[in-house]
């Protein structure tokens, strides 16, 4: 692999720019690999990667119906944080972003992590109590977080006003080593590094079957023809239940759309992420200058990844009370992705009923946080058969009625 | 912007104006049921990507409830029927069948 450093630049410059070599190969198929990936969203390339790099696993094939990078990976507003309620919530999610913080090193690829700081307001007596004990949980946990008070959060983002007739901000959750990283280049980074181990990355190749031998996965039929595997790993978000038919069995999971929305470029007028779940909604500002908004999902089964204006008009309407200054901006763009929601808001990495087959899905509106984690971890899962980062969230809690309830903590999109 | 008939008041109400309320023809089960069914009734759902049955409840209306067959990639409605029924009435099967030839659903087994 060529390493990208200040000296390749240089190098390049010199002689205009005509040696850069493409990031990863565009492979074709095998006929069979030691394991299968579907997905190439961040959280299946993070598998292969770790698969490779920690178990020495390197037939494998990530294989996409799209471009990589172009599901959720590739629409999502990019906050990291790890200040969830559950123990084993923050043992993965902390885990990820700490890995976040070596990341570009670890890939030789800068994923512009930026730990600016996220801050969840509290605009409701309700809403500050439920963050002072999720702050307690996170000093057992070790996970870095302080409640602050109005004048702090006022100091830490001007732009804010915080004595608003309806919400008036009464304080905040504030994570100062969370923060943002840009999706794209975490996809691509880890693609790169694939490649690089001799991984296949296969693109526009649907996969429309799943082929089984007595109980046991034996490989997936795609639109580029039959591959063979000795174990699969369903990484597919939205497409989860599309996937788990194929296989045999159901999930509990919802698909609905999620979507965002950023206004036109302005002048740095805020260095930290502001989560306001009262209002549902959450900003911060891109490195181009655009504001970048989150807001709520739909509440029903949807595959069509648009979005609806109702749901803009409401997230701008709750977000302008708190951001007047945000009234006078033009939005530019709005787009939407399909998320995959569990029944306790916790994510599913998993066994499944067809031996061989493994499931990472469920991440909801929160999984971009997660992906060095999650690959982390489900690749010990699929390499060995457990992880300690796993082992709490298999399929079967739900029939047990072991819940990783994060609705509380995390009643919004993030 | 998906628009809803209500089948109670008969007014066309847009999303603005109904609440979700999920999967449609759950089979419900009570105490002395096992886990594996209570799992199934609670979490397991269809998610299809397509003809999906759905509860719906014309909350800033009538605030009746009502039962929705919807295509959940075209956003096409198949049509809006009564909620006091286990399954969806041959009509709304037969407008699905033809629009979706081959169309089935895992537990009705309609199209067999
Ligand atoms: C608007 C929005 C805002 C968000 N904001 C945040 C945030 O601020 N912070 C955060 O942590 N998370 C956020 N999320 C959530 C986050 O984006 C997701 O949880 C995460 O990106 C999921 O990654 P993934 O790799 O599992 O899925 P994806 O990136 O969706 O990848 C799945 C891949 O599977 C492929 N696929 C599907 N079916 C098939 C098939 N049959 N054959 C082959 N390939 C298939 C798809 O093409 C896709 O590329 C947001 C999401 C959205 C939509
Ligand atoms: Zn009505």
């Amino acid at each position: 692999m060529q390493r990208y450093s200040v000296f390749a630049i240089a190098r390049e410059a010199a002689r205009h720019h005509t040696g850069w070599q493409r990031a990863w190969r565009d492979a074709a198929p095998k006929s069979r690999y030691d394991v299968v990936i579907v997905g190439a969203g961040g959280h299946g390339l993070a598998t292969a990667f770790y698969l490779g790099r920690n178990f020495g696993i390197t037939n494998v094939a990530v294989i996409d119906k799209g471009w990589l990078g172009g599901g959720n990976t590739g629409r999502n507003t990019t906050i990291i944080r790890s200040n969830y309620l559950q123990d084993s919530s923050a043992a993965i999610y902390e885990r990820s972003r700490d890995l976040y913080e070596t990341l570009s090193h670890e890939l030789n690829y800068n994923v512009m992590f930026s730990p600016r700081g996220v801050m969840m307001l509290a605009q409701t007596e309700h809403e500050l109590r439920g963050y002072q004990r999720t702050a307690h949980a996170n000093a057992l946990q070790g996970v870095e977080t302080e409640i602050i008070g109005p004048e702090r959060v006022k100091q830490l983002c001007p732009i804010m006003n915080i004595d608003g007739p309806r919400y008036p901000v009464l304080g905040a959750l504030w994570q100062p080593r969370a923060g943002t990283a840009r999706h794209d280049a975490v996809a691509w980074g880890y693609a790169r590094a694939c490649s690089d181990m001799g991984m296949d990355i296969i693109q526009n190749c649907e996969v429309t079957g799943i082929r089984s031998e007595g109980g046991r996965v034996s490989g997936v039929s795609t639109t580029k023809g039959e591959i063979a595997c000795d174990k699969l790993g369903m990484v597919v978000a939205g497409h989860s239940g599309v996937l788990a038919e194929m296989a045999g069995f159901r999930l509990p999971i919802e698909s609905v759309a999620l979507q965002a929305l950023v206004s036109e470029p302005i002048k740095p007028c805020m260095d930290v992420v502001v989560m306001a779940n009262t209002v549902h909604g959450y900003l911060s500002q891109s490195d181009k200058g655009e504001m970048v908004i989150g807001g709520g999902t739909d509440g029903f089964v949807n595959y069509t990844q648009r979005g609806s204006f109702h749901h803009v008009e409401e997230t701008v309407r709750a977000l302008v009370e708190t951001f007047p200054m945000l009234s006078r901006l033009k939005m530019l763009r709005q787009w939407g992705g399909i998320v995959d929601i569990t029944g306790d808001r916790s994510p599913v990495l998993s066994k499944t009923p067809l031996e061989g087959c493994f499931i990472n899905a469920g991440w909801g509106t929160g999984g971009f946080k997660a992906i060095p984690g999650s690959g982390w971890g489900f690749a010990e899962l699929m390499a060995r058969g457990h992880s300690p980062l796993c082992d709490e969230f298999g399929l079967e809690r739900f029939r047990e009625g072991r819940f990783i309830d994060e609705s509380v903590a995390a009643g919004v999109a993030h | 912007m998906l628009i809803l008939t209500c089948p109670c008041c008969g007014i066309a109400a847009d999303e603005t104006e109904l609440s979700p309320g999920g999967e449609a023809h759950l089979t419900r089960h009570g105490p002395g049921s096992g886990d594996t069914d209570f799992e199934d009734y609670l979490f397991n759902r269809e998610n299809a990507r397509g003809v999906h049955f759905e509860r719906w409840r014309h909350a800033h209306g009538c605030g009746k409830w009502f039962l929705a067959a919807r295509d959940t990639v075209t956003m096409q409605v198949f049509g809006t029927y009564p909620a006091q029924t286990t399954e969806p009435p041959q009509e709304i099967r037969d407008r699905i069948t033809k629009a979706r030839p081959g169309w089935r659903w895992r537990d009705f087994g309609a199209a067999e």
